[in-house]
């Protein structure tokens, strides 16, 4: 343990003096560092979790924007400016995944080494959830009326609420692969909602 | 220096605290304003008539003469051709979109050879809208420095949220030319939600219209103890009361032609009628009806306005901001029934159909309790004195366009979205597409649209040196980065060898850097003496930064030191704190390294201990603050 806490400790860049690497200011000179290779979690001070707490997310993501933010750094030397640029672009990126569920599923799966990558394609392996998305979204496409896409919005909502229910649940049991399954699931019921509720704003406004 | 490439840090110069004041300026389409505050409070900076709006016109004389606002403004009928109106609608602008503005514009305006840039021609001389604009930016710095009797150096200098890139920095360089350092371009909307957070203590998501001269945009914001985090934004830099006054102008001109018999409109005609509709529609924001009177060679004829005319011939623009408003409630995921109130801003939104249109949005009347045209201003002196007295206060913004790159036939792929917070660093890969390629043609624009044409370009440059390889195997990866000011910057590297590239960007709509620092050679007041201030501020900065440094480690750890390794030390502080009262730059720097030659050994010894410390279990957390930073 002491070795790596030694390995940890780095030159401040300011002061020159030792700084242990997860700092944010050097407890000597009070310089600002460079953001660390901390995970997200780790980042915004939160327990590295499927199920998180938003307010408390967020309550530490301004916290730290507060003290790391450039507007803090306007009159400081351009070195100091350059690392709270870097450090205020950290949180934005640990916050902006942490606190949507299935960016936070999917990085979550990559911590504990089961990744899945949802970018890389868009077809469905799945043939029962194929199926399923090809019903719903000819559905979507055929309502007509306000009252049936109210309907389809509403029960698109829910399934995307179920299916972060069943993600949270995969995760407490440990199960990866069912969480990596549900992550992809997630995905696409996330654009189907969102399809829904655009129908809906459009037959809303007779469109 | 459009999409210039500086390195992150390598921000504007750092101001020094000796200089003069910082101001807040809202540099608006038809009327600018400056404000600053001080403990807090806000001020408007009015002229001599007690207003607090200065017309954003400039009129150039044939003497070489410029004056700005009321007087260039009543000169417009008299001397068309030597006045300039509405230059914020071509900040950053090409050659396509001025042919979309074709005949909005009372001057002549053409499209340089080389580089794209605007330029305008106005009484024999050919100016670009970065000098128009600056030009304009220094009557408003008079202004400010009459009012305070101080010098003004700094500003928070607003644009609308839905600038592009060219158009953000085309408004920097127009601040640099009139001699003021921008601490941060602030979007309008969320400069307007500062100032009425700020002093309503107003808690929760809000919506901030703002409908200007030349501009719209609609930002959705949560305001919470002092953050302001923009959830959304959207709007059109082309959308604004000018576009009404136009079709007002043109429902005259058409009633004039048919009494008049006459089939051309001159361009004295079309002037006036668009200086009279302007009246009109002012007029019946408190009237129902009116009668007004076009007269141009001595040929007279009269017009007969009431509010539902003018209502029929405002609705398509006023129509046009509420499906951006549905636009960005949708980007920003939350439902209407969440906004707690919407804030109106510019002077458009005293249109009685606006509010009723908000009104009828929102579901809920839109605020009125503040002055739509000097809001933004009081915002922008608000977050100057945050940046350079210190707050508490926080605005988080986003971008208002997504950045991307153009791919094999026209297609853009997106490398940062809209609407993400800033600062933000996002990458692509991109591979080649023929063997032993070694050079690449990246194209950046920002824009919704799939088709690179019908985006925005910012800039095209050649990344070379790529080691020959097969086709696909070269992992080029371009990471683009937005800065707290919404600029970008650019760059790349190969990943399979390592091999990183300088990427020099080809501006295509804007100033090169060799052009920016001809006019600041040529911008008559002090040019020269300025630069050389900004350099020796910041090496000055830079110097105190490391005294301050060197002091601590002192207190920590001088225990390390002999006596003679002491006093070489604070030979080389002394050595700097002496150059740094001097106005030589160089010497600044050298002391500088001397001290850091002195500091060697010493930084070496804390070094060690730390390890040692480290070793022996002393607790890490005594070598630097924890990491919970968080609140509470």
């Amino acid at each position: 343990m002491n070795a790596s806490a030694a390995a940890a400790i780095l030159p401040c860049w300011s002061c020159k003096g030792p700084v242990c690497g997860r700092a944010l200011f050097c407890s000597v000179c009070g310089a600002v560092q460079g953001p660390n290779a901390a995970d997200h979690f780790a980042r915004l001070g939160m327990t590295p979790a499927y199920d998180i707490d938003i307010d408390a997310l967020e309550r530490q993501y301004f916290g730290f924007q507060r003290r790391l933010h450039p507007d803090r750094f306007a009159g400081r030397s351009g070195k100091e400016k350059m690392l709270s640029q870097q450090q205020a672009t950290s949180l934005n990126e640990a916050y902006e995944t942490l606190k949507d569920p299935l960016k936070r599923a999917v990085y979550l799966l990559g911590l504990l080494g089961r990744a899945v990558d949802l970018s890389a394609c868009g077809t469905i392996s799945d043939p029962e959830l194929l199926m399923e998305q090809m019903e719903k979204r000819e559905a979507i496409a055929e309502a007509d009326t306000v009252e049936a896409i109210t309907k389809l919005s509403a029960s698109a909502d829910a399934d995307v609420i179920a299916c972060q229910c069943h993600i949270s649940a995969a995760f407490n049991a440990g199960d990866l692969d069912a969480a990596a399954e549900l992550a992809t699931r997630l995905k696409y019921l996330t654009k189907l909602a969102e399809d829904a509720r655009a129908r809906k704003g459009r037959l809303m406004r007779g469109a | 220096m459009l999409l210039q490439l500086h390195e992150p840090g390598e921000t504007p110069a750092p101001h020094d605290d000796e200089g003069g004041l910082a101001v807040g300026i809202d540099l608006g389409t038809t009327n600018s304003v400056v404000a600053v505050a001080r403990d807090g409070k806000a001020e408007v900076l009015r002229g001599e008539d007690g207003r607090g709006l200065v017309p954003s016109v400039v009129h150039y004389g044939d003497d070489g003469s410029v004056v700005v606002g009321e007087k260039a403004r009543e000169a417009i009928l008299e001397s068309p051709d030597h006045v300039i109106s509405s230059v914020k609608r071509l900040m950053g602008r090409g050659l396509e979109d001025v042919k979309s503005l074709a005949g909005t514009l009372p001057y002549s305006v053409e499209v340089a050879p080389e580089g794209g840039m605007v330029r305008l021609k106005v009484a024999g001389r050919v100016l670009t809208p970065v000098e128009v604009s600056a030009d304009i930016l220094r009557a408003i710095k008079a202004r400010a420095e009459a009012a305070l009797a101080k010098g003004v150096d700094k500003a928070v200098v607003t644009v609308p949220a839905y600038f592009d890139d060219a158009a953000r920095t085309a408004t920097r360089d127009a601040a640099r030319l009139a001699g003021l350092e921008v601490l941060r371009l602030v979007n309008e909307p969320t400069a307007a939600a500062l100032a009425y957070g700020l002093d309503n203590a107003a808690e929760g998501l809000y919506a901030v219209y703002d409908l200007g001269g030349g501009t719209f945009d609609v930002s959705l914001l949560r305001m919470e103890k002092g953050v302001f985090q923009v959830k959304a934004t959207g709007g059109d830099a082309a959308l604004g009361g000018d576009d009404i006054d136009h079709a007002i102008a043109e429902h005259f001109l058409a009633e004039r032609a048919e009494r008049l018999g006459e089939q051309t409109i001159t361009a004295g005609e079309a002037k006036q009628a668009l200086m009279v509709a302007r009246i009109a529609k002012e007029c019946l924001s408190r009237s129902e009806g009116g009668e007004w009177m076009i007269e141009v060679d001595g040929k007279p004829s009269r017009h007969f306005l009431d509010r539902a005319t003018l209502e029929r011939l405002a609705l398509p623009f006023v129509g046009r901001t509420m499906s951006i408003c549905r636009g960005v409630v949708a980007d920003a995921g939350v439902e209407l029934s969440d906004v707690r109130g919407v804030v109106l801003v510019g002077g458009s939104t005293r249109m009685p159909l606006v509010r009723a249109k908000v009104a009828e949005f929102f579901g809920r009347q839109p605020l009125a309790d503040i002055n739509p045209d000097e809001v933004v201003a009081v915002g922008a002196a608000l977050q100057a004195e945050a940046l350079t007295a210190g707050s508490d206060t926080l605005l988080l913004d986003v971008t208002p366009l997504s950045l991307g790159i153009e791919t094999m036939g026209g297609i853009v792929e997106k490398v940062i979205p809209r609407n993400q917070p800033i600062p933000v660093a996002m990458a692509q890969e991109f591979t080649t597409y023929q063997d032993g390629q070694t050079a690449m043609a990246i194209h950046v624009v920002q824009g919704e649209r799939e088709m690179v044409d019908q985006c925005r370009s910012l800039a095209r440059f050649t990344l070379r040196g790529i080691p020959p390889m097969t086709a696909g195997a070269a992992r080029i990866r371009v990471t683009f980065t937005v800065d707290a000011d919404g600029l970008l910057t650019v760059s790349a590297r190969e990943t399979a060898t390592g091999v990183e590239q300088n990427v020099a960007v080809k501006p295509s709509y804007g100033l090169s850097e060799d052009e920016m620092a001809q006019m600041l050679r040529e911008s008559l007041e002090h040019a020269r003496d300025d630069m050389a201030r900004r350099v020796l501020t910041e090496a000055v900065v830079e110097a105190r930064r490391s005294v301050l440094a060197v002091k601590a480690a002192l207190r920590a750890d001088s225990d390390l030191l002999s006596g003679t390794e002491q006093q070489a030390i604070d030979a080389a502080l002394a050595e700097v704190e002496r150059a740094i009262a001097g106005t030589d730059r160089d010497a600044v720097n050298a002391a500088v390294e001397r001290l850091e030659a002195a500091t060697k050994g010493f930084a070496e010894k804390r070094m060690d201990r730390g390890i040692r410390q480290a070793l022996a279990g002393v607790s890490v957390e005594t070598l630097g603050s924890a990491l919970d930073g968080g609140e509470e």
